[in-house]
């Protein structure tokens, strides 16, 4: 690797505000280290609505959940990759599991991100499958055949009892799941929280905050994936399924905005020491990335959406296109929220007398196409996945129109 | 034997497998390291354990010539851009209105100054900066390898051969006084150049400055020149708060300086 220093940094010096210290000038935290919280968030979120259906029962969103399922794995496969292009030393990425230091926030994210991965996801997911894939293995042809039958792990019993262990250990995982999914989340904001030197970031509430808004990007992406995926196949949508993932979004939205409304609050009723620099960072940074995309188009306008469509009565296909509209909003806002964090949180210096700048590069490791490259990467994984493993049962009822 | 059988007699003989590696491999590393250290050739007998180094700064003996950042920046690499420093120099004016108005000379130490109204000017100041080598620093806690650490003499370092680069280090500082190092692709900072220390000399700032700004010694020796300027002045660390227990102390710190 040619080691370069970034030759935008002479450009920035001309736009920094104020007094900053001389190594703030490079932004250290890229666009990768946005993209991978959020998709992390989208992981999360998609398993614990998935998990309604099993822990919970709520038999509504049935239509949805091994939708959800395969959604997480596909973001899930693709995360560690903006972090892992993102290190100085690539090679020595494997360090973090071979010599862990402990006291490290940071140091558990690969046990983390491993546990969940296998201890968890894929995990159920087979468990899910399993009679199915023992099905198609013997229905399809080679070469398609082969493939089920390895991923079934060369299993053939598809005999009664077999199947109700297959049901009894996805309930079990799914139930050691739910923590471990919020572990997941919970952890990526911890690692920012805990940074006493950031005022910005540290905060008690960070590792909530990220779980709550993890949960209302991750039910919105499914919502959408769902709406998007029925519609290709032809097939009509369940309106009731649909009502209520929607009102799950609609639930999570008002959480998520009253814990980062609570958070702002207390910030500016405290008013620390950092209070000015943050005061004018919003004002003069993250006015349209805070105040217009993440507070207002991704939290208000879809909330208003949400409450008009559940409101109004509306009809059938008005309501599709809200949901449909709030769900594109929200995952902005979402974004928009990762950006805010982790941009944001480099954009003034620690000794609170001044503001940075930071420049998106385009077509370098860290630029908008990687970025893109790696925020479309889930989808075509998970479209594979969902033809090579389909939604529906072996031997379900094709689906009526509701 | 069957599948359950197994997989017992597998994780039993693993464990103890895993152990005896695990060994192996931390004394093949404890080899490694002492043997670099004979190579550095530090004083003949030098016991990092009798040892506690810090650095003393008075604010008021700083004349903001910027020796200090330049002999930084020759005796240890530091890359020459304007981005990048060990250690610096910041200029504070305070003027009448309250204001407070900070400039870091070493970014353009040759540069134009912008000239002061005196009338204005309540009170003005240098103040040179460099890592706090903390006792309880944060960039040691937050390093996911181990990467950075601290020596048994107090100074905290980073393993260049170690470091993955995620800059978590970086952003923990609270003093800004790490950059990353696009030439090693690891983090970096000041090492009280401890190079120089372990071989009984003074690190290239201190050893620079006309004016004896800097005093750097040992906090375990009475005699030190460290302990007799700690003795001889009211003492104050940059950012107190964080309890982050700084070992660079500055006398006359003025309040206005973060």
């Amino acid at each position: 690797m040619i080691a370069q220093v970034p030759p935008n940094l002479a450009e920035l010096l001309g736009q920094v505000i104020g007094y900053i210290y001389p190594n703030e000038i490079e932004i250290h935290w890229s666009i990768l280290i946005v993209v991978y919280p959020y998709l992390t968030g989208l992981v999360a979120g998609a398993f614990i609505l998935a998990s309604l259906v099993k822990v919970f029962s709520v038999k509504e969103v049935q239509p949805t959940y091994r939708l959800a399922l395969l959604t997480a794995l596909s973001f899930l496969l693709v995360a560690p990759f903006p972090l892992l292009l993102h290190l100085g030393h690539m090679e020595r990425s494997f360090e973090i599991f071979l010599a862990p230091h402990l006291s490290s926030a940071m140091a558990m994210f690969g046990f983390v991100y491993a546990w969940y991965l296998m201890g968890i996801l894929l995990l159920e997911i087979w468990f899910e499958y399993r009679h199915d894939l023992v099905v198609w293995g013997r229905e399809h042809k080679p070469p398609l055949r082969w493939v089920y039958r390895a991923l079934s792990l060369f299993s053939t019993d598809i005999s009664e009892r077999a199947v109700a262990f297959d049901r009894k250990a996805v309930r079990t995982i799914t139930i050691v799941g739910i923590p471990s999914a919020f572990l997941l989340h919970g952890y990526v904001g911890f690692i920012f929280g805990s940074i006493k030197a950031n005022p910005w970031w540290s905060s008690v509430l960070m590792p909530i905050v990220f779980l709550m808004s993890a949960i209302v990007s991750g039910i919105a992406l499914v919502l959408f994936l769902y709406m998007v995926v029925t519609s290709l196949r032809n097939e009509p949508l369940d309106m009731k399924c649909l009502d209520r993932v929607a009102s799950y979004l609609f639930y999570a939205v008002v959480v998520d905005f009253s814990l980062e409304a609570l958070d702002f609050i207390h910030r500016l009723y405290q008013s620390e020491e950092s209070v000015k620099i943050l005061a004018q960072l919003i004002s003069v940074k993250l006015f349209t990335n805070l105040v217009i995309l993440q507070v207002l188009l991704g939290m208000l306008v879809p909330l208003a959406v949400l409450v008009a469509a559940r409101t109004r009565r509306a009809n059938p296909d008005l309501r599709k296109l809200l949901y449909f509209t709030s769900a594109i909003l929200i995952q902005l806002g979402i974004f928009s929220t990762r950006w805010n964090v982790v941009i944001g949180g480099q954009l003034f210096s620690k000794s609170f007398r001044g503001l940075m700048a930071y420049k998106m590069e385009m077509t370098g490791l860290e630029g908008l196409v990687t970025t893109l490259g790696l925020l479309i990467a889930p989808f075509v994984i998970l479209l594979v996945l969902v033809r090579l493993l389909p939604a529906k049962r072996v031997g379900e009822a094709p689906v009526h129109p509701a | 034997m069957n599948k359950r059988e197994f997989l017992k007699k597998g994780a039993i003989a693993f464990i103890p497998a895993a152990a005896v590696l695990q060994a192996l491999i931390r004394q093949a590393e404890a080899g490694a390291t002492s043997g670099a250290g004979a190579a550095g050739s530090p004083t003949p007998g030098y016991e990092p354990r009798d040892h506690w180094y810090g650095m003393g700064i008075e604010v008021e003996k700083c004349i903001g010539c910027n020796r200090c950042a330049e002999a930084c920046k020759v005796e240890n690499d530091v890359p020459p851009e304007p981005f990048f420093f060990r250690t610096w120099v910041e200029r504070y004016t305070v003027k009448q209105s309250g204001e407070t108005e900070v400039e870091c000379i070493s970014v353009n130490p040759r540069g134009e100054r912008k000239t002061q109204d005196e009338r204005e000017a309540l009170r003005s100041f240098f103040v040179p900066k460099l890592c706090n080598h903390c006792a309880h620093a944060p960039c040691v806690q937050v390093c996911p390898v181990g990467a950075t650490f601290t020596t048994a003499d107090g100074v905290v370092l980073v393993d260049s051969t170690r470091c993955i680069g995620c800059r978590y280090c970086i952003q923990a500082c609270p003093y800004g006084a790490r950059f990353f190092n696009h030439h090693t692709n690891t983090a970096d900072k000041c090492t009280f150049c401890y190079h120089r220390v372990v071989k009984g000399l003074l690190p290239a700032c201190v050893e620079v400055c006309p004016t004896q700004a800097r005093v750097f010694g040992d906090l375990r020796s009475k005699a030190s020149r460290l302990v007799r300027f700690q003795r001889m002045n009211k003492i104050n660390v940059l950012k107190p708060a964080l309890n982050t227990e700084p070992k660079v102390y500055y006398a006359q710190l003025d309040g206005e300086v973060r």
